[in-house]
């Protein structure tokens, strides 16, 4: 009853879709307010709707009920209960019901918050979050329905890929969801703006806090997504240029853009046509994103099985959104009025060449990424694109970016002085070059160009603060003075300050850790001992344990460093019967930001193991960096401007008709 | 600066950037792809030794020996052609005898391959595409054995 129940909530929810999407742009067109005003209700009952649609399933996997066949394919009634909630959205249809669920969430929170936006924007934003949404239940009713029942209910199920069976899933997803479907909020505001065919600085205003909360939570889901990708799958690595991870990082990269150039916007008034178009882009790069992983095109980690209905239905959404804004965009933005033109070198300038180059960065992820498709369908070569290609286009790209990084804070709106900001910027400057020569000093014979990563990376932390050091006036004034201007400094200064450090503290862990980490993989009999950097890993031997679902085979290791033991460390192989699948849990020694890292390899006869060991130093400063990015982020969404939200309509000028064309 | 003056630095900086980004793309493209080749691809293109490249097929039943220090030899099969392949270090859990696999290395002057990686995908249902496609091309995949409904 209660997968019906769902069933039926969430079709409710698609016949909500389909009047908001309709009967608000009526009402925005005939200046109906009682029809505008549909729109509101409507987007927080959908939200209800499919909340209950999303909860009625997530009681058939607590509950066990495998007579639902999403259930029975991807549950197991012995699974610890934390697994049964996550596994709602282990399988290709749970994760697209709490796709469509955080869609609803966005939709509804612009119907509680937006108050203060004028009502035709307002109903117009509503409309098109529902086109999207509208598509995206029919897509889930008719290719991808996670209610559907089985005849004859099995007693067991079938577990869930038990790669999936930790605690990753529980974060990973929903907070990469909450970024990708995030910034269909700016895409919404994007398409209604051209609609209107009226966009100003307010505009700028209201979608800034929205793109903000997309690019934070985007953020913080590719870095857990990527620490989970590192301690799971037992390689070591962070980061491996995989179709999937790139298809997150577009989304990012083209969001870090468009936060910047809404700045621009809102400060300015210029730069507006741009704007818009990287807000579609934003999203656009978003259901791209959800097209490669869900239609089986790719194949990774991340590909459930697939079903070729499916890649076609959402090649046609993709197809329809994307093409269909392009279009619209193409139409309308020669209609809208200009912003202003500006000096080359001033903050605008600065944040223009941000633009431009985290576009060309995203441009080369994206050529490098869907080459090998392409070259597939022409010719039938196949082709991998990978790590090296990346380190060759996306790194100069971004090492330019890292370069300009503190220029930009420093610079005065409208017209600057180059020369007068670098000289600001020499403490930075020294600091780095301090940096890269003891670094050169202390390894020797190391790789070239570690060391001015090193000091890229001080460069970066140094500049961010610089801005922050001559505001609060430190070490040149008192203390209290200092701490009294730390008080009254707005919080979006403190939040740049920190994602833009946050930038720099991940690139040192990036070049650290990739650099001076060693690795060593060996054969290891009972009572021998193997040393890496200043640890030395004596192996006891190998228990058998059972754990709820799985059996486990746990090597136990006692670390001893100068002598003194300092940790015991257990790497595993578990054995899931269900699905006749081994996962290797690797062990993990955190020492200060280094970790020492230990995983299974295979078991012989004879009790000797193989086993792979790394010594990654500063490791976790890579995802730290992205926590201070998130934390620099929720400081700028706090601060008081964002907040109290646009100037009141009454200080703009009264109605207008709607259509404006450029003089 | 004029109006037109600072279009122009617009509009050529955007073209720099531009510049720069495909002339890195077309560098990287030069050197630093790989191709996939079955076994059968392997004989019929003659690929020269040295080559790095990917190859992927099933691992062929019985084939696996284990030897010393992690040496690891296997034969790649696609059901017309096989390749014996030499690896050291430790496969990936999901690796399995009569399953597809895709490993990347290079030809050596006697025909075998010696890989640098061992890639099996993280399903047991799961057959690589490229593997999947090469069997078909040589008539040995069973389509829908993977699927469910």
């Amino acid at each position: 009853m209660i997968a019906e129940f769902g069933h039926y909530a969430l079709v409710l929810a698609l016949g909500l879709a389909l009047i908001q999407s309709i009967v608000p742009v009526l009402g925005a067109r005939l200046r109906d307010d009682t029809l505008m005003g549909v729109a509101a209700p409507a987007a927080l009952a959908q939200f209800a709707f499919v909340a209950a649609s999303f909860a009625a399933l997530t009681a058939c996997y607590v509950g066990s009920d495998f007579s639902v066949v999403n259930v029975y394919e991807n549950s197991h009634s012995a699974m610890p209960l934390i697994y049964k909630f996550t596994s709602v959205w282990g399988n290709h249809e749970g994760s697209m019901l709490l796709w469509v669920l955080i869609l609803a969430l966005f939709g509804a929170l612009v119907a509680a918050f937006g108050r203060n936006l004028p009502s035709t924007l307002k109903a117009n934003v509503l409309a098109v979050q529902s086109w999207i949404a509208a598509a995206f239940y029919l897509f889930i009713l008719v290719t991808s329905n996670p209610f559907l029942r089985l005849p004859q209910a099995p007693f067991e199920g079938r577990d869930l890929n038990p790669i999936l069976q930790d605690f990753g899933l529980a974060v990973h997803p929903p907070f990469l969801y909450l970024g990708y479907v995030g910034f269909s909020i700016s895409f919404s505001f994007a398409v209604a703006a051209l609609i209107e065919g009226r966009i100003d600085a307010a505009w700028a205003r209201w979608v800034r806090p929205w793109t903000l909360a997309a690019w934070m939570f985007l953020t913080i889901g590719i870095a857990m997504g990527s620490y989970w990708a590192y301690y799971e799958l037992g390689w070591g690595g962070f980061w491996f240029w995989d179709p999937v991870e790139n298809a997150s990082l577009m989304p990012w990269l083209a969001g870090t853009a468009l936060l910047h150039s809404a700045v621009v916007m809102e400060k300015r008034n210029a730069l507006k046509v741009w704007t818009i178009l990287l807000s579609i882009l934003a999203f656009s790069l978003s259901l791209i994103g959800t097209f490669l992983v869900r239609s089986g095109v790719l194949t990774s980690v991340h590909t459930f099985a697939s079903d070729p209905t499916r890649g076609v239905f959402i090649l046609a959404i993709l197809v329809l959104f994307i093409g269909g804004s392009l279009a619209l965009y193409a139409w309308r933005a020669p209609m809208l009025k200009q912003g202003g033109l500006f000096a080359p070198i001033s903050r605008e300038g600065a944040l223009v060449l941000n633009n431009l180059l985290l576009t060309a960065a995203c441009a080369t992820v994206f050529f490098g990424t869907l080459y090998p498709l392409a070259l597939e369908a022409f010719n039938g070569e196949k082709i991998s694109v990978g790590a090296p290609f990346f380190n060759m286009t996306f790194g100069p790209i971004f090492i330019l970016l890292i370069l300009a990084l503190p220029l930009g804070p420093l610079l005065p709106w409208k017209r600057a002085d180059l020369l007068g900001v670098a000289q600001r910027l020499i403490g930075a400057a020294a600091l780095a070059i301090i940096a890269i020569a003891t670094t050169f000093a202390v390894t020797s014979g190391g790789p070239v160009l570690a060391p001015f990563g090193i000091g890229l990376a001080v460069f970066a932390m140094a500049g961010a603060l610089t801005d922050l050091v001559e505001r609060l006036s430190l070490f040149k004034s008192p203390l209290a003075i200092s701490l009294a201007r730390a008080r009254g400094l707005p919080r979006s200064a403190w939040g740049t300050t920190l994602a833009h450090f946050g930038l720099g503290v991940s690139l040192l862990g990036i070049v650290c850790a990739s650099t001076w980490g060693s690795e060593r993989i060996v054969s290891l009999k009972p009572g021998a001992t193997v040393s890496i950097s200043s640890y030395d890993l004596s192996f006891n031997g190998i228990v058998q344990r059972q754990g709820a679902n799985y059996r486990e085979l746990t090597a136990n290791f006692t670390v001893r460093q100068g002598g003194s033991v300092i940790a015991t460390m257990e790497p595993a192989k578990r054995s899931f019967g269900t699905r006749q699948m081994t996962t290797t849990e690797a062990a993990l020694l955190t020492r200060g930001f280094d970790q020492l890292y230990l995983s299974l390899g295979d078991v012989e006869q004879n009790g000797s193991i193989a086993i792979r060991l790394y010594h990654k130093p500063l490791v976790l400063l890579i995802w730290l960096g992205a926590v201070v990015m998130f934390i620099g982020g929720g400081l700028s969404l706090s601060d008081r401007r964002l907040r109290i939200g646009a100037p009141k309509p009454a200080r703009r000028p009264a109605e207008k008709p709607a259509m404006q064309p450029a003089e | 600066m004029t109006r037109k003056q600072r279009r122009l630095t617009l509009i050529g900086g955007s073209l720099g950037v531009l510049a720069l980004a495909i002339g890195l793309v077309l560098y990287a493209l030069s050197g630093s792809i790989v191709f996939f080749n079955s076994p059968t691809d392997l004989a019929e293109k003659k690929i020269a030794p040295g080559t790095a490249i990917r190859l992927g097929g099933i691992v062929q039943p019985g084939s696996v020996q284990k030897g010393q220090n992690l040496a690891i030899r296997f034969e790649v099969t696609d059901g017309n052609r096989s390749v014996p392949v030499a690896f050291t270090g430790i496969l990936p859990d999901l690796f399995r005898e009569g399953q597809g696999v895709v490993t990347e290395g290079k030809v050596d002057a006697n025909g075998l391959f010696v890989a640098t990686s061992v890639l099996a995908k993280h399903d047991e249902k799961y057959v690589p595409k490229e593997v999947a496609d090469a069997l078909k091309k040589q008539g040995h995949f069973i389509e829908n054995n993977e699927k469910k409904k």
